[in-house]
């Protein structure tokens, strides 16, 4: 049975591991994000946004395909509540689904260089296909 | 002469054979050596977060058993697969439902708790080797070279697990730098990130995060970059300020201690 936005939000949090209650909304991590500027939902929101049920726009939001996985936020957040977890989840939420990714296999040979490293292309199959 | 078991990692084993070369020639004029785990797969570069993750880390578990049957440290030279099994060896370690489903799917017996120290290169230069046992080593020191030392975000975050060095403020890829002979440059963005896996989906997305470190190392006085993450030195070599050189470590180690006269 599909869940509800509701369910799905708790569900991420559960995943997440991360706690988004503790959340104050001092905006640090926004601050620290090297990338927040091109985020159409701010590192800072997603806490409150998982915590009032609203998984859908996360779901939908850019900011997971932005986010660089760097860990400022988590690094800096004055209150444990480890942003890039929530980050991680949500990103998790939106490509595990049966046909959903960011990458397919079939995009890499138009998106690799001849130099590009192997390991940016396992790290983005870890952060873009389940 | 003291044996690490060595996860050498993807990427060290093609486009960034250099560094696994200079750090194993480096290794033996200091004294120590790295034996590779046999049958290692790639760690996946990335940590898993998300808490139902346990696959996607037992290649990391594996390797970490591995050492510790041997009783060995698990020495990485990628950041990367330093980072990946540290964190997970942390989880190990912790106890949790990840390293309780590791352990019973691999049937360790004993379980696996953690019990194997992860070093980076960089950290056995420091804490096993010594830096000042370094300065003595080096035969062609840097002298006058002005060198920007690039941290990037996997050695040092989350520093509650990494213990790499303080994340705001670290020291020991300068000290590394100094006891080379080489004068370092600080500059602000050396911990920030380098725009990542988002290279190959999104480059001029990287290339903005890649740009913004080069431009303030070189604003700040750096002449050239060193790092010790293969997609680092990609981005910010690809995208950064045209002209910055961005070396590896192992390259300005190997040149320092005179095991390679000629770059390659």
């Amino acid at each position: 049975m599909k869940k509800t936005e509701k369910e799905q939000a708790a569900w991420l949090i559960a995943v997440s591991g991360a706690n988004p209650g503790a959340c104050m909304r001092c905006g640090r991590c926004t601050a620290a994000c090297p990338v927040a500027g091109e985020m159409d939902i701010k590192p800072h929101h997603f806490a409150s946004f998982l915590l009032h049920g609203q998984a859908g726009a996360l779901l939908q939001s850019q900011s997971i395909w932005v986010c660089l996985s760097c860990m400022a936020c988590s690094e800096r957040c004055p209150r444990g509540v480890d942003p890039a977890r929530l980050m991680e989840a949500v990103r998790q939420g939106a490509v595990r689904p049966r046909g959903e990714t960011h990458l397919s296999p079939d995009d890499v040979p138009a998106l690799l260089q001849e130099d590009m490293p192997q390991q940016a292309l396992a790290a983005a199959f870890r952060k873009y296909r389940k | 002469m003291k044996i690490y078991s060595y996860f050498p990692g993807c990427t060290l084993k093609d486009k960034a054979r250099e560094l696994e070369r200079q750090a194993r020639l480096c290794a033996e004029k200091l004294g120590f050596s790295l034996r590779e785990i046999p049958n290692w797969q790639c760690c996946g570069a990335v940590y898993p977060m998300a808490e139902d993750e346990i696959a996607p880390k037992l290649s990391a578990v594996r390797a970490l058993q591995y050492a510790r049957e041997q009783g060995q440290d698990l020495v990485t030279v990628c950041a990367a697969c330093h980072h990946v099994i540290k964190r997970v060896n942390d989880d190990m370690a912790v106890g949790g439902d990840v390293a309780m489903r590791a352990n019973r799917y691999l049937g360790l017996q004993p379980p696996y708790q953690g019990q194997t120290r992860v070093l980076h290169y960089l950290e056995v230069l420091r804490d096993e080797v010594g830096f000042d046992t370094l300065r003595q080593k080096v035969v062609h020191p840097l002298s006058g070279r002005q060198i920007g030392a690039y941290y990037g975000c996997m050695l040092l975050r989350p520093s509650s697990v990494l213990r790499f060095d303080d994340p705001e403020s670290p020291t020991i890829l300068e000290d590394f730098l100094t006891a080379l002979g080489a004068e370092p440059v600080l500059y602000p963005m050396r911990n920030e990130c380098c725009g990542g896996y988002r290279t190959v989906t999104d480059p001029q997305g990287a290339a903005r995060a890649a740009a913004r470190v080069t431009g303030n190392a070189a604003a700040c006085g750096a002449q050239e970059l060193m790092t010790a993450c293969p997609l680092c030195r990609y981005n910010l070599e690809k995208s950064g300020t045209p002209g910055m050189k961005v070396t590896y470590f192992t390259e300005l180690l190997a040149q320092a201690l005179g095991v390679e006269e000629e770059p390659q």
